[in-house]
């Protein structure tokens, strides 16, 4: 669930508020979103992928984390690499690759490495999907 | 009290998944005036978007299609029809190459500099579509859940009513045509992203008279690590599934031993390690899907080394394949002005019983979104002006306007209705008088909330609503299909019967009624059968 809104980090560009889809997000009086529903919260991680500034952060458990918890800690976060981790991944961000221009997933049929690359012909195994749904 | 947003509009879409994406580009293309509405927003709601997924891709070759086709109807239950699929790998085809070039979507380039278009990040792929509707001039209505359809005095669709949640705002558009995109129902599982799936479409559907198809197709379930969300079940076919005490548990599996887990998780924790992964596979699946490795990267796990607790999350019909039912090639529903795509719609046509990925529902979405983007449009069209003059009559029912004094909250009921529909005692491990027992139950909350429930706010009470209406539809499917088949397993029932190979329609709201439906023969098993 979304735990953190770093004030010091938010430009107040309110573009979390608009793309969570649970709308779980309220404009604050001071322009910082308020984490106003957060059982609303469906752990989607997509407010991260659109902060521009990394200022939030989604634990991934699906119950609230306790006062405490260093996944609640800006600096823990930050000193982990875990803040903004996600948009690294996707590779948005400026000056990043988009990640799916590298989406090339596995096989999703464990093979042998030799059956495999006789069915590929060193491209793709034809009764696999490269990148897969669920 | 804030005054109404009246607008309108050649086409109303609702849902702004892939599906409905696909319908508005379509219906604008096509040269309408289009309005799409979403519960959240175009570019994050629905499985898709905080997701990746394969698509259908094949190349319009004779052999690779024939082969697409046949490699499914097995596991299907022999309920898909070939010449379905050939469309939608037709169209398919066609609109993932219009993606990646009028819709600029990065795919991955190859050594020989072709591109790889057989899957999609669901984060991008979400926000080109966004780009692109607004390019072709769609308005996008966000946090805009549609709460009803309106009909004419004769009964034609011709628009919708909705609440501006976060204005507080009560909207209504007029329409000459509408198409329903707003995905399957999950039952606020938690599987990753689909809370916004609680088949409200399908409740509107029915109210105007919509019947449904293949809703016993609707016990897929996803593998997540206990304390996540994030539902990647391919991945799970590199991984071993254990038990606490560290002991292999045998037959499990991610595709057909998924059931051993169920079962093992009913009496205690199974855990799970993609021990059979090595490194390029490691490699692969980060760059494939970044959002799987959240949990563990977050949680300090290594998913290849650890083992970590698992559980299965209920995907209900966005997985599964039951929906509205599809009347015709250009997705109708036998109500006029009413238009349905995506996983709102039925997927039997080209998956039967059973879907084991994305990849069928991804070309199914954009597929049907086309054809029912393009028939509203033509159906707007036809209707001309006087479409937008037409009397407006409400058709909302449970969990908007309750027939008797207001009791509760819609809280209690999906609580409810959670409690029959999630246990995989019930939904995924099936057994005739476990299911009629659930149901008796669910017909006594649909008598309740038709009565007593609304709100405390509308979307709530209608999502509320809505899944009870769904796991009726659900369970008086499951209990009419006396066999096993496709994804539908009934322990009562182990067997496929070769007589009840037809699907199966499901409709009504106070009294349900069930329909066998013929599947069209087509399949080389019916070449067989006939010679």
């Amino acid at each position: 669930m979304i735990e953190l809104v770093s004030k010091d980090r938010c430009v107040t560009c309110d573009r979390c508020v608009e793309a969570c889809p649970t709308n779980v997000f309220d404009r604050g009086a001071d322009g910082i979103p308020v984490i106003a529903r957060q059982s609303d919260c469906q752990t989607c991680f997509m407010c991260e992928a659109y902060c521009p500034t990394d200022a939030l952060f989604v634990a991934p458990t699906v119950t609230p984390l306790p006062t405490g918890d260093p996944l609640r800690n800006e600096d823990h976060l930050v000193a982990t690499g875990l803040l903004g981790s996600y948009r690294t991944g996707l590779g948005w961000g400026h000056g990043r690759t988009p990640g799916s221009r590298l989406a090339v997933g596995p096989d999703l049929t464990p093979h042998k490495e030799s059956s495999h690359q006789a069915a590929s012909n060193g491209r793709s195994c034809s009764p696999c999907r490269l990148i897969s749904g669920r | 009290m804030i005054d109404i947003l009246d607008l309108t509009a050649d086409v109303l879409v609702a849902g702004g998944g892939p599906a409905g994406a696909w319908a508005a580009l379509k219906a604008a293309q096509a040269g309408a005036d289009v309005i799409l509405v979403d519960k959240g927003y175009l570019g994050t709601s629905g499985a898709t978007a905080s997701a990746g997924t394969g698509v259908w891709y094949v190349e319009p070759e004779t052999e690779a299609r024939e082969a697409a086709m046949a490699s499914r109807e097995n596991l299907n239950g022999h309920l898909s029809d070939r010449r379905w699929m050939a469309r939608v790998l037709d169209q398919t085809y066609a609109n993932i190459n219009e993606l990646a070039t009028a819709g600029r979507y990065p795919f991955p380039i190859l050594d020989d500099g072709s591109e790889l278009r057989r899957g999609v990040q669901g984060p991008e792929y979400m926000r080109r579509m966004r780009a692109w509707l607004k390019r072709a001039g769609v308005r996008i209505l966000d946090h805009s859940p549609v709460l009803e359809l309106l009909t004419d005095p004769a009964g034609a669709v011709a628009g919708v009513a909705g609440h501006r949640r976060q204005l507080d705002q009560p909207y209504r558009v007029r329409a000459g045509a509408v198409v329903l995109a707003t995905g399957g129902c999950a039952f606020l599982s938690r599987a990753l992203g689909c809370d916004v799936n609680t088949g409200d479409g399908a409740l509107f559907a029915a109210e105007v008279g919509a019947a449904f198809s293949g809703m016993e197709f609707s016990n897929a379930y996803a593998i997540a690590p206990e304390f996540s969300t994030v539902t990647k079940t391919a991945y799970y076919n590199y991984a071993t599934f254990y038990r606490e005490d560290g002991t292999v548990l045998e037959g499990a599996g991610s595709q057909r031993g998924r059931s051993v887990i169920a079962r093992a998780l009913l009496t205690g924790r199974v855990f799970a390690r993609l021990d059979l992964a090595g490194e390029t596979v490691r490699a692969a699946m980060r760059l494939g899907q970044p959002n799987f490795f959240l949990p563990f990267d977050r949680m300090r796990i290594d998913p290849f080394t650890d083992r970590f607790p698992i559980t299965l999350l209920l995907e209900g019909t966005v997985r599964g394949t039951g929906g509205v039912r599809v009347a015709d090639e250009d997705c109708s529903t036998g109500v006029a002005g009413l238009y349905v795509a995506g996983d709102a719609a039925t997927r039997e046509l080209i998956c039967g019983g059973f879907t084991g990925g994305g990849s069928h529902n991804s070309a199914w979405a954009m597929s049907s979104g086309t054809w029912a983007g393009t028939a509203a449009a033509r159906h707007a069209r036809a209707l001309g002006p006087a479409a937008k003059r037409r009397r407006l009559i409400a058709t909302g029912q449970a969990g908007l306007r309750p027939t008797g004094a207001q009791l509760g909250t819609h809280h209690d009921v999906v609580r409810a209705v959670q409690a029959e529909t999630h246990p995989y005692e019930k939904n995924y491990l099936r057994h005739g008088d476990v299911l009629a027992e659930a149901l008796a139950t669910l017909d006594e909350l649909w008598t309740y909330t038709s009565a007593h429930t609304r709100g405390p706010d509308p979307v709530g009470g209608r999502q509320a609503a809505a899944m009870v209406a769904h796991a009726r539809w659900m369970y008086t499917a499951a209990l009419a299909r006396t066999e096993s088949r496709g994804m539908h397993k009934r322990l009562d029932y182990p067997d496929t019967d070769p007589t009840r190979r037809h699907r199966l329609l499901v409709g009504g709201l106070d009294e349900l009624w069930t329909k066998a439906d013929p599947v069209r023969p087509h399949t080389p098993l019916d070449l067989a059968v006939a010679s």
